[in-house]
Order: structure tokens, then sequence, then C-alpha cells
């Protein structure tokens, strides 16, 4: 070997080292011109850059927005924004949170507070469950931006062969008696991951029971869990019986929210279970020429299926809250930002442009949005049934502990699961066992 | 004599080598010490990026802390060693890596040595190429080609189904990641079309090893292909296999990204490394996360010595040293 190459491969390496070092800082100066607030948001259609740039441009001068793309999945929003918050990251601004994450954040303390007067105009004429899901031990400690629920998909010509009345509500047994016996997929989240822990939330919830029952427990060994009750039977049969029936689709164990609607978009679909992004997502589709446009068309929606017949059901809880981050050094201008971003108009123009309903109820009744989503008023009768997913600052343990025993659906045994879900969460949260 | 190797040198001793320690002549000690000099750099970087993080983990895995909780912080002694011994999941996980490593491990040998062979033996025209393209699946980001084998199995995306179904036990609605062997079959493909490559590599300086006297009077002396092969190739390159074994069965046990991208876990497929990772990142318990991976670095310091000390693996031969 010669003798150039290797000092040829220093010179490199130092070199590089100098530009990447000139980089950062680049990056962390910049001191001119207004301060830039870091807004950490989760992957979307675009909006909420646009909303940015609104907001800078309605600051005049006092701040602009600048933002920062977290991971897809919720659970790694989380875990960035956890090791970031932990090692007191002053860059984090304004975060976009996932609301089962609040309770750990507001405990861990990495969310500045919300002055009272502020907190009285964000939470007026926000839906019920969307106010539930930003509150943490009777505080506001989030702002409440876009609230998020499943409904009850169905295709017409499927339920009105199969002789169901959509108008009137319909149960878990119905779908499922219809789907099988029109030879049709319903599709849920069978998949281990966080969905399927939305599932087992809404079903728990609408048989009348909670996951946790004492909400408000602060060391971990005192969470105690509804599981191993009537309610939490009642969710197990559930999703054994969609598994035993046939009906979840080769996929039932695999499949997540976007390979439903795949599926709801094929030949084989009945019914399915999920966010309204199946409604812009088919327009897109149809536009785009992927899909036959008689498709949509044929898409009913409905409120989410019942467990028992007689008992309102409660509909999945999502969406994002803004949370502003403890550290920031701008927490103040941090929080008008906040204020802007949630104002009603950006509201409905994220919904009507990225299908992200909206928290406060007075957007349902936009005409653009009404336009837009003919279901929207179904999706407001549906966010007022809501229930947000456990609210404990353990969060993340006991739904990585719902998915290991929930999952496969096919292996779920209403007399034993909830057993076995409540001993695996307690033995966790008491670090007497691995998750 | 079963086997044909060339005598070692007198110069391939090493220099710590008995009976060479005492008469050490000025030039060897200077080389030496130019050799800690040239490497000394180096050593103190590694010092810094491995050793202080282990020690930190050690260190970490005896308390009982929580990210979030840092106010709690408090000292367990051997307990999270304890959890983790005793859980059925450490043992499943052990287990699912085991296997990974083993049939992975076992079947990029035979593969990689075809594929060293036939970059050996090409005709020096298209040898170039056929290295190259042989190289390109190690060049893959480990989560890309995960994620390429995901899309190429799942029932929506994939076309595996419909392009086997005419095997038995495959139809279109074949859930590939809908059980533990299934799953595990995707995964032990996908990390053996990844890294056979990386084997191949390290075989083919094996190969280039080979004395071609010996071939040759292995030749004239009648020997069948096949007898050369065995009696000739491979004992001469017994070294640079046990490199490759070594440094492969190494980075399987660590196998983390396609299982976090095709099953997350799901169907009992986690292994050690996933499992260090749900403590520590999901679970934010760094005491807990930290004894796992303190475990799965003692597992792998463990195959390391089993390699070394039990199939007497002499790292300086295989660098052309020997």
């Amino acid at each position: 070997m010669s003798t150039t190459r290797p000092r040829r491969r220093v010179l490199r390496a130092v070199l590089g080292a100098a530009v990447a070092a000139g980089a950062l800082t680049a990056c962390s100066s910049g001191s001119a011109g207004p301060p830039s607030l870091t807004w950490y948001i989760n992957p979307d259609s675009g909006g909420q850059a646009e909303i940015a740039k609104r907001c800078t441009d309605a600051a005049q001068g006092r701040y602009t927005i600048r933002t920062a793309l977290l991971p897809r999945e919720s659970s790694e929003q989380r875990q960035q924004l956890v090791r970031r918050l932990a090692a007191n990251d002053s860059s984090i601004d304004i975060m976009s949170l996932d609301p089962p994450y609040i309770p750990e954040f507001a405990e861990a303390g990495f969310l500045a507070p919300i002055p009272q007067d502020m907190a009285g105009r964000v939470s007026d004429g926000v839906v019920d469950s969307a106010l539930k899901g930003a509150t943490w031990r009777d505080e506001l400690v989030t702002v409440p931006f876009w609230a998020n629920t499943q409904l009850l998909w169905y295709r017409k010509s499927v339920a009105e062969a199969a002789g169901l009345d959509m108008t009137k509500p319909v149960t878990w047994d119905q779908i499922i008696q219809a789907a099988k016996s029109q030879n049709k997929q319903l599709g849920v989240q069978g998949i281990r991951a966080e969905a399927l822990t939305v599932w087992v939330n809404a079903l728990v919830a609408s048989a009348g029971g909670s996951i946790i029952e004492n909400s408000d427990a602060t060391r971990p060994q005192d969470v105690r869990l509804g599981l191993e009750t009537p309610a939490g039977a009642e969710a197990a049969k559930v999703i054994r019986e969609v598994a035993d029936a046939g009906v979840g689709g080769p996929a039932l164990s695999t499949a997540g929210e976007d390979a439903n609607v795949n599926a709801f978009e094929g030949p084989d679909a009945g019914f399915m279970v999920n966010w309204p992004f199946v409604w812009p997502r088919a327009q897109s589709g149809v536009e785009g020429g992927t899909l036959d446009a008689a498709v949509p068309q044929d898409y009913g929606w409905a409120p989410y299926p019942r467990v028992t017949a007689d008992q309102e059901s409660h509909p999945p809880y999502g969406g994002i809250n803004l949370g502003v981050g403890a550290f920031s050094a701008h927490k103040d201008l941090a929080l008008a930002a906040t204020e802007c971003i949630v104002s009603p108009e950006n509201q409905a123009y994220y919904f009507v442009s990225n299908g992200n309903p909206a928290a406060k109820e007075s957007v349902y009744t936009d005409p653009e949005v009404v336009k837009e989503f003919p279901m929207a008023p179904v999706i407001l009768e549906s966010l007022r049934l809501a229930v947000p997913r456990p609210q404990t600052p353990y969060y993340s343990e006991v739904s990585e502990g719902l998915q290991r025993e929930y999952h496969p659906p096919s292996s779920v045994d209403p007399q034993r699961t909830g057993r076995e879900a409540t001993d695996l969460i307690t033995a966790v949260l008491q670090k007497k066992e691995l998750l | 004599m079963s086997t044909t190797t060339l005598p070692p040198g007198e110069k391939t001793r090493p220099a710590s080598a008995p009976g060479r320690r005492a008469g050490i002549s000025d030039r060897s000690r200077a080389e030496r010490k130019l050799g800690w000099m040239l490497a000394g750099p180096a050593f103190a970087v590694m010092l810094l990026v491995t050793a202080y993080p282990i020690l930190q983990a050690v260190y970490d895995s005896l308390f009982d802390f929580r990210l979030t909780d840092p106010d709690n912080k408090s000292f367990t002694g051997l307990s999270n060693y304890g959890v983790i011994l005793t859980d059925r999941i450490w043992w499943t996980s052990l287990g699912v890596t085991l296997l990974i490593t083993v049939v992975t491990v076992a079947v990029e040998l035979v593969l990689g040595f075809a594929l060293a062979l036939v970059m050996m033996k090409a005709l020096s025209a298209i040898r170039p190429v056929i290295r190259a393209a042989i190289l390109i699946p190690y060049a893959v980001i480990t989560v890309v080609s995960a994620f390429a084998w995901q899309y190429a199995f799942s029932l929506d995306s994939g076309f595996v189904n419909s392009w086997l179904g005419w095997l038995p036990g495959i139809s279109a609605d074949t859930d590939w990641f809908g059980g533990t062997w299934k799953s595990l079959f995707v995964v032990c493909i996908a990390e053996i079309w990844k890294t056979t490559p990386f084997i191949s590599l390290l075989l083919l300086a094996g190969l280039a090893q080979v004395p071609e006297v010996l071939q040759e009077a292995a030749k004239v002396d009648g020997a069948t292909w096949w007898q050369r092969m065995r009696r000739v190739t491979i004992p001469n390159m017994k070294a640079a296999i046990m490199v490759a074994l070594l440094f492969r069965s190494l980075d399987a046990f660590r196998v983390f990204d396609s299982i976090f991208i095709m099953t997350g876990g799901a169907n009992n497929t986690e292994t050690v490394s996933f499992l260090a990772y749900r403590q520590t990142i999901a679970r934010l318990e760094i005491g807990l996360g930290s004894a796992v991976s303190v475990l799965l670095f003692v597992c792998v310091v463990l195959i390391c010595a089993l390699f070394i000390k039990g199939f007497k693996v002499d790292l300086a031969s295989a660098r052309g040293e020997g």
C-alpha cells in the first residue's frame, strides 16, 4: 500500500470534522432577528408546517415558528421527546403530544404550566373528551389542538345485503354476524402495537369498565387495574369472537390502521373501525386514479359499535395536544404561539386539508368542513362519547403489557386474559418482571 | 498425513512467545514502542467510546432508576439481575437469539464459501462486477433491508405469496408475520441475504492465502477437486473461517433492526437486544435495561471466549501475519 493514502484519509477525516463543526455552530447561532420557536410535530400531510407559517406571519415579528419532525409511531415520538427533555433540552419550545403520554410528561415536570386565564381561553368550546385528554390532576397541562375518534365504517351494499339497519346503533355481535353471513371482512387493529391498546380500551370502556380504576395513583405499585371485571371479560369476548368468526381477514394479527384501510378499499370489505382519515384517503385515491369512484360512494359511517345493546359505546379518543417545553427559553412566546396554532380558523384548515378533526365544537358547523366531511356530525357525536386511554404516568408499561397479553387476538380468552394481563402489568409496575 | 499446511516460519512466531522474551533485542523493543505510539491514540479513543459506556451501564444496572423520575433513584444491588434471570421472557429471548445466530451463521458460512469460490475463480474480466454485485446487499442499511423484506412478505404489499403460491403451505392468505416460526424464517432470510457478503469477503481473503504450490502439488499427486478442498484449501484457511464465524456470530447475536421493523417482538420473536431496548428506551427503566445490556455483553464475551479458547482462533494469523 502506498503511504500517501492513509495520510489523505486522515486529511479527509479532519476536513470532515471541521465542516461538521462549522455546520453545528451555524445551527446554534443566529441570534439576530426575532426568537425562533421550535415546534416538534408528528408527521402529517403538511398542515402543521403551514399553520406554523401562518402563525409566524400573524406574530408580526414577535417570534418565528420552525417545525421539527418527530418519528411516525407515537411511541417513538414519546421516546425521542422524553430522552431530550430528560436532558433538559431547551430547543423544545412546542411539541405535538399524543394524549396518553401527557400524564407522564406532566408528572416528570416536562411541561410548562399554562396560566389560568389562557387555560380558560383555550378550553372554551372544546369537546369534552379532548379536554379530559389535555388535563392531568384537574389541571389543563396541554392545549387541545385536534381530537380524533374512531367511527364504524361500512359498505352500504354489504350492510344492506345483511339486513342491518345502520341508522340505529349496532353491536359488535351484529356486525360480526353480518360480516360472516356476507363472507366479508371486519377490519380491526389486531397488530401488536398501540392500535391494539386503543381497541382494547374502547371495548372495556364500552362495556362499562375502565382499564385503570384509580388513575390518581402516584406510586406505580398502587395502580389498580380493571381487567378482571365483567367489563374486562366482555371486551375479551368481543376480541375472541372476531378472531373465531374468521371475519378479521388473513392479516388479523398484523393489521394496523393503514392495512385496514387498504383492505377496506378492496373487494372483501364489509365493516371497519378506524379513524376519519379513511375518507380523505379514499378521495385522494379517486383523484389519483388508484381507486374506483364507486368505492367511496359505497362507504357508510356510524358511531362506534356497542358491546352490549343497551349501553352506549365509548369510542377511542386520540388526536394531538400541544405542550410547551419546561426548559424552553421562550415559554411565554411559545404559549402565545400555541394559542395562535389552535385558533378555530387553523383547526378548520387542518380538518379540511389534512383530515384531522378539530377539538373545538364550533368548527364542526363550518360550511367548508361539512362540505368536505359529510360525516362531521357523527365525528362530533363520537367525540362527545369518547374516552381517553388510561391516564397514568406509567402508560407505556400498561399499554405494552396489554399488547403482550391481548396479542394475537385468537389467543384471547375471556376467562384468563384479563387476569394474566393484570398479573403481568402489576408485576411490571412493581419492577418484578421484564416487559 | 491427513492435511497439508505449510510449517510456520521462524519469523511468524509471535514476539511474546516463550523462549524469546529473555533475548529481546533493542530493535524489537524500538519496534514495539513505535507500535504503541501508532496504535496508542486509537486505543485511547476505543477506551473512551466503548469502555466508558460499558462501565456506566454496569454502574447503572445496580440501581432502580427511571429516566422520568431521577429523584427516586435508589441502589438495589444485584436485584435487577435477579429479576431478569428469573423471568421467562429473558430465556425465550435468549433462545430466539441463539436460534437466529446458529441458523443464519451456518447458512451464511456455506453460501459465503460458495460465493467466495465464485469470486476467486471468476474470469478476471468480470471479477470486479461479480464482487460488486455480491457486496451490494452488505452496503444496504439494515433497516432498509428489513423494510424491503417486510414489504415483500406482508399481506397487503407483498409479492411472495403470489410468486410462491404453488408451494405447499403457502397461499394468497399466508400471513408470514402471524406466527413465531414463519416470522423467524423471514427474519433469518433477511439476515442471511444481508450479511452473507461479509462472510464471503472474509473467506475470499482466506482463500487468497492458500499457497498455490500446495494446490499444484496435490494436483500432481492426482487429488480430486473435493480432496483438494478438504485436505488443502480448508485446513489452510481455518483461521479465516474461524474469524469470519466469530465476527458474524457476535453480529448475529445482537440482531435488532430486523426484529424491530418486521415483528416488533410479536409472537415470541423478541431477541435479547430488543429486550434491552424495550426496558431502556420504551420503559425508561435505565437500571433494568442496563442490566439486560450488561447480560447481553456477558453473552457476547462468552461467545468470543468460546471461539478463541475453544476453537483456538488466532486473530493475528487471519490478518495475514501467520
